[in-house]
């Protein structure tokens, strides 16, 4: 099958690549990209190491084509630092409260929890248990990550505030 | 896991989209949110060589109100139903039904139109659908035509929507004002298909049921709307004597196969069990 041409805006850059239209997104970003941060866990829509931000969605993108994402706006990972290269709140809550083991799902888990924080800055210990539903880890036992989000659900509204 | 391959169109609306389903028959299939599809297709149990996007299709997102009726159209995702201020006062059911189902990422992506048209017996918007006495918009390349959400199902993947239809809304008598209604759902984990799930709708006026539904979700090869269930309640208290009825009614027309979720008897017994619990919260929830 022929390859077209597809573009999007990828951690802000604009991107432009080749895929055959069977491609998933995830394929597209790691192969195509180099975007290694998104990770393949089980293949099957079920673990959510996979997950980007699409046009303000968490979306698990090995249940993408990247010919549906034609024109979308993508983060990853990679995009999640702040402007002067220091780690975002998340990323930092993560570090802090040792939300990570072997670190297979924290891409997945940092790039949900974020749309998580952006639609509910404050979000409750059961939202947030709701909110990553969607992403498996199977090292920290979730108690950790919870805490990592609200560490950094505290930091961005702490900024908020003084910002105010 | 790598699906087989297909050529990708990407129609601007839904008579371009009729137009290339129809060219390309059975070889072609339309997708929506992808989230029941893609993993098919992931799996090779579905190998279409059209891909037909609804994705660009304008006019297809929409929930609103008609005068007592209800519309939504079909690429409005179970993200948007939950969202919606429209249909938490007027049929709060879709958002209690939407957050059962699977997970946030999912939600995003999954419409309301591939979940009725998927056909799969797990899917939760059907037996909802049945249970609010829902209609389907179907366009095909002779127009348009309904189907009610109880005419629709004919057995698992086989609905009445013709290969070359595609369903653009869904409509939905307005329940009345204080109804009450609840979804249970009895499932292993988050993101899990139903073991059996039940749907109430039911409606009180001075003490007395007025009208009622109950439809059930993946205990058969369709969804099941009971309608001796919901008659029984009509006219009554809707005490435990009636709900006892209402209870055998829906386990006696659940047809569960034994599966991984469990033997048949289980599924059959959770059913009831689901039944019980939703009659009594649709009930607590009612008003007059
Ligand atoms: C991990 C996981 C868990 C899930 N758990 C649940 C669950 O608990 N309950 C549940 O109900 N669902 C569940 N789902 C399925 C999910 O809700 C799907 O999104 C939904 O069933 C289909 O909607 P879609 O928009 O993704 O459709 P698609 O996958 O795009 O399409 C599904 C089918 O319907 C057809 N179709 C789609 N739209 C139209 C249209 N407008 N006209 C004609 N045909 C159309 C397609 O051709 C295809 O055959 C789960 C999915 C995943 C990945
Ligand atoms: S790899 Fe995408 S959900 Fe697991
Ligand atoms: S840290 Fe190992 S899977 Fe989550």
């Amino acid at each position: 099958m022929n390859k077209t041409a597809v573009k999007m805006t990828v951690n802000g850059q604009a991107v432009e690549g080749k895929a055959e239209p069977r491609l998933l997104l995830i394929h597209f970003l790691r192969d195509e990209l180099g975007l290694t941060g998104p990770h393949v866990g089980c293949e099957t829509s079920h673990c959510g190491a996979c997950t980007v931000d699409l046009d303000g969605k968490s979306v698990k993108s090995c249940t993408v084509f990247a010919v549906q994402a034609e024109g979308a706006n993508i983060t990853t990972v990679e995009g999640m630092a702040n402007a002067d290269g220091s780690l975002s709140a998340l990323q930092e809550g993560f570090m802090q409260e040792h939300g990570l083991q072997c670190g297979y799902c924290t891409p997945g888990m940092i790039m949900r929890a974020h749309r998580l924080l952006q639609e509910n800055p404050n979000p409750s210990e059961a939202e947030i248990r709701m909110g990553i539903a969607g992403n498996l880890c199977r090292c920290t036992g979730y108690q950790n990550i919870v805490k990592a989000v609200r560490y950094a659900a505290d930091k961005l509204n702490g900024q908020r505030e003084a910002a105010e | 896991m790598i699906p087989g391959a297909f050529e990708y169109h990407r129609p601007g609306s839904v008579d371009e989209a009729v137009t290339l389903l129809t060219q390309h028959g059975d070889e072609g299939r339309v997708v929506a949110g992808g989230h029941s599809l893609i993993p098919m297709m992931k799996l090779r149990l579905a190998v279409p060589t059209h891909l037909i996007d609804l994705g660009s299709v304008a006019d297809l997102k929409d929930i609103k109100a008609v005068g007592p009726v209800i519309e939504i159209g079909a690429m409005t995702t179970q993200h948007d139903l939950i969202a919606s201020d429209l249909l938490a006062g007027a049929c709060p059911i879709l958002r209690e039904v939407a957050l059962t189902i699977a997970d946030p990422q999912v939600r995003y992506c999954g419409t309301v139109g591939g979940n009725v048209a998927n056909g799969d017996p797990g899917n939760d918007m059907p037996a909802v659908m049945q249970c609010l006495d829902a209609s389907f918009l179907l366009r095909g390349p002779k127009g348009d035509r309904q189907v009610t959400a109880r005419a629709f199902y004919e057995a698992a993947y086989f609905t009445a929507r013709a290969d070359d239809e595609i369903l653009t809304s869904i409509s939905i008598p307005a329940p009345a004002t204080g109804h009450g209604y609840a979804y249970e759902k009895l499932k292993r984990k988050v993101g899990d298909y139903a073991i059996a799930a039940a749907a109430v709708v039911l409606t009180m006026e001075g003490g007395t049921c007025k009208n009622a539904a109950v439809a059930l979700t993946n205990v058969g090869d369709t969804p099941i709307y009971v309608e001796a269930a919901g008659t029984s309640l009509v006219g009554t208290p809707v005490d435990d004597g009636v709900i006892a009825k209402a209870v055998a009614a829906a386990k006696a027309a659940a047809q569960p196969a034994a599966d991984m979720r469990g033997p048949k008897e289980y599924r059959a017994h959770a059913a009831g069990v689901m039944v019980d619990r939703a009659i009594k919260r649709a009930l607590a929830r009612a008003k007059g």
